[in-house]
């Protein structure tokens, strides 16, 4: 029941939380932990119901059903002026009207801090977000990463006990959005507050965050560290959204693994015996000569793609016998990415090695 | 070769000779400059010189120059001093300046429901604000008695809670008065707030909310400031009007419900006093210059 909470020192706590908008489910059954000072992601393409999740957090939108607690404490009928929560606004929303210093002192005079306390901390801020000087400009006469900034300060004033982001990089350019990510980064660890940010891009998400969860048609489908939701995705939408990965749908016999590949053997097998498997193009490795042996296939170079860092290979794997008759699904292109060689020649043969460990059982729907 | 006029410039995508420019920027300016000159500064004047003039014997204009008129004005007429003409000015422009409150009150709600409509019946309820403008104030006002009077429902309703006597009208009276301009002046007033409504910045309010504002905060620190645009045309639009409203007072405020406009319009018929006449709307004339000039050093427009 959701009435009763056993880990009340989890930060914010999303329960059971659901939301349409009038036909349209944006949130089906979410819930969420949000350990307290963690960063926090929300990832998912548009329209997956992140920023309505986020709305929802923030008391800017009413959950149909379920409930948010935050340090324990229902905040859920709670409206956004009454949560220790801020957020910064996708599009900043500056006061256009306010200069930079009435901007970012906004919340604590609505609360009636003395001007002292006022100058005090906004000071404090605008110093912190490399702001200073800017106090009597007006917004429209900042850069878009200033705006940014002003935007985090004026949020983060209140020291509130969560800071939600919504797509807080998307206004910026390439170049800006790697530094601003590392920034916003420290100042998560500096200022020890819980930070939620609502992204689409998978890299940012996995460069910054403490925990994501990926969301897709109104359903988290998997929490996790970056690292074990990239590594061990459990459906197919999770292990394509995060990086390009190759999907294999696949029969259990036994403890081997028969796909359209060949046969292999998995560290972790699957409980299914109808499914797919999955595995990243650079945990497939290109070996020189043939060694024979388990989890080993022939391919032949279709495409090279070249970026300077890595070589990417799309290959033709070679037919392996006769068709199985139990196993009917042809197999694709495979795509490999090599850091070892910078040069493989269109139409050569290579020898591919699928490591046990990295050959991972999704759960969702058999083929 | 500096300092030399360019012979052609580029001018919106035009290249051009700086000359036909200029031609065509006067070709373009003058008409109106001609019209405002002979259909506004020079009766403004002519206005200035009546109120100087005295009425002859019948009615007639005696251009013989004294400040009479401006001393009655005043309040220094034939009989001893009268502050009734002042009396009727200020009231003029206290009415005027409640209708406008009365109608800001009522615009900004009227104008955010209609923008939170979908895009569908936010036509329908557009017309029904504009569809005033088609029929003429007289005929409107007159429509108001007819509501107003002893036998409908509205006059029975404040005779039971006994705000006025049993079988009699709601009219005339401030109440009536107050009704009329208000439903006359509201399209003007929404109008120009709903442009600013429209385009209003929701994220605003929302931030807002999110830094612990009030919800008159939200008003005063987010709504406002957006729509000050709008608010202040409505504002001109409809006091400036308001100030000289005739109308709406002769027909629902009775005899003793008189505003400088009735006066205007009496000095120029009944009394055929022109030249006081004359005083009585350049005094209007000041009053509304001055009340928007006051306005604007407070920022309100």
């Amino acid at each position: 029941m959701i009435n009763q909470i056993d880990f009340v020192d989890c930060g914010l706590l999303v329960r059971e939380v659901s939301k349409n908008f009038g036909p349209t489910t944006v949130l089906n059954v979410v819930n969420l932990d949000v350990r307290q000072g963690e960063f926090f992601t929300l990832l998912g393409p548009s329209g997956c119901g992140k920023t309505t999740l986020l709305r929802i957090i923030a008391g800017l939108e009413l959950p149909d059903s379920g409930k948010v607690f935050l340090d324990g404490r229902d905040i859920t009928p709670l409206p956004a002026s009454k949560r220790q929560i801020n957020t910064v606004f996708q599009s900043y929303a500056l006061f256009p009207h306010l200069k930079i210093y009435e901007n970012v002192a906004f919340g604590l005079k609505a609360r009636r801090f003395s001007q002292k306390d006022v100058d005090d901390r906004v000071g404090r801020y605008l110093e912190m977000l490399s702001l200073g000087g800017l106090e009597h400009r007006y917004p429209h006469q900042l850069s878009g990463g200033q705006k940014q900034r002003v935007a985090l300060a004026r949020a983060l004033v209140n020291e509130p006990e969560v800071l939600l982001l919504d797509e807080p990089m998307s206004a910026l350019d390439a170049h800006l959005r790697a530094r601003v990510q590392a920034d916003l980064r420290r100042l998560q660890r500096e200022l020890g507050t819980t930070f939620i940010m609502v992204t689409h891009d998978q890299d940012e998400a996995m460069m910054i965050s403490d925990h994501l969860a990926v969301m897709n048609d109104g359903d988290v489908l998997q929490v996790g560290q970056p690292r074990d939701v990239y590594t061990k995705p459990t459906n197919q939408f999770v292990a394509e959204f995060l990086g390009a990965t190759n999907i294999l749908p696949a029969v259990r016999h036994g403890d081997r693994v028969m796909t359209g590949l060949g046969d292999f053997f998995m560290q972790h097998p699957p409980d299914w015996v109808k499914g797919r498997l999955t595995i990243r193009p650079e945990h497939i490795e290109v070996e020189n000569a043939d060694q024979g042996g388990a989890n080993r296939i022939k391919a032949q170079v279709c495409e090279t793609l070249y970026s300077g860092a890595a070589l990417d290979l799309l290959l033709e794997p070679e037919p392996v016998g006769d068709p199985n008759p139990d196993f009917p699904v042809r197999p694709g292109q495979v795509k490999v990415r090599t850091y070892t060689r910078d040069h493989i020649d269109r139409g050569e043969y290579v020898n591919l090695f699928f490591p046990p460990s990295h050959l991972v059982a999704l759960n969702d729907q058999p083929f | 070769m500096a300092g030399k006029r360019p012979k052609f410039i580029s001018w919106r995508g035009d290249v051009t000779q700086p000359y036909k420019l200029r031609l065509k920027a006067l070709g373009l300016t003058l008409p109106p400059l001609l019209w405002l000159t002979l259909l506004l500064t020079l009766p403004c004047l002519g206005l200035v010189a009546l109120s100087l003039a005295t009425r002859g014997q019948f009615g007639e204009v005696v251009w013989t120059f004294s400040p009479d008129n401006i001393k009655r004005l005043l309040g220094f007429g034939h009989f001893g001093w009268s502050s009734d003409f002042l009396y009727i000015l200020f009231r003029s422009m206290w009415v005027a300046l409640i209708t406008t409150l009365i109608c800001v009150a009522l615009a900004y709600p009227l104008t955010f429901h209609v923008v939170t409509r979908p895009p569908k019946t936010r036509v329908f309820w557009l017309i029904l604000i504009i569809i005033p403008f088609w029929t003429n104030v007289v005929v409107r006002t007159y429509a108001w008695l007819l509501v107003l009077g002893p036998k409908l429902p509205p006059a029975k309703l404040a005779a039971f809670l006994g705000l006025i006597p049993e079988g009699s009208a709601l009219y005339p009276g401030q109440f009536a008065v107050f009704l009329g301009m208000v439903s006359t002046f509201l399209p003007f007033m929404a109008l120009p707030l709903y442009a600013s409504v429209e385009r209003l910045n929701w994220d605003l309010l929302e931030a807002a909310r999110d830094l612990y504002a009030s919800r008159v905060q939200v008003f005063t620190k987010a709504i406002l400031p957006q729509t000050k645009p709008g608010l202040s045309v409505g504002i001109v639009v409809t006091f400036v009007p308001a100030m000289a409203m005739f109308v709406v007072t002769d027909i629902l405020g009775g005899a003793k419900y008189m505003l400088i406009g009735n006066l205007i319009q009496q000095q120029f018929t009944q009394a055929r006093d022109w030249p006081f006449g004359a005083a009585l709307s350049l005094a209007l004339i000041i009053m509304t210059l001055i009340t928007m000039a006051l306005f604007r050093s407070r920022q309100v427009l």
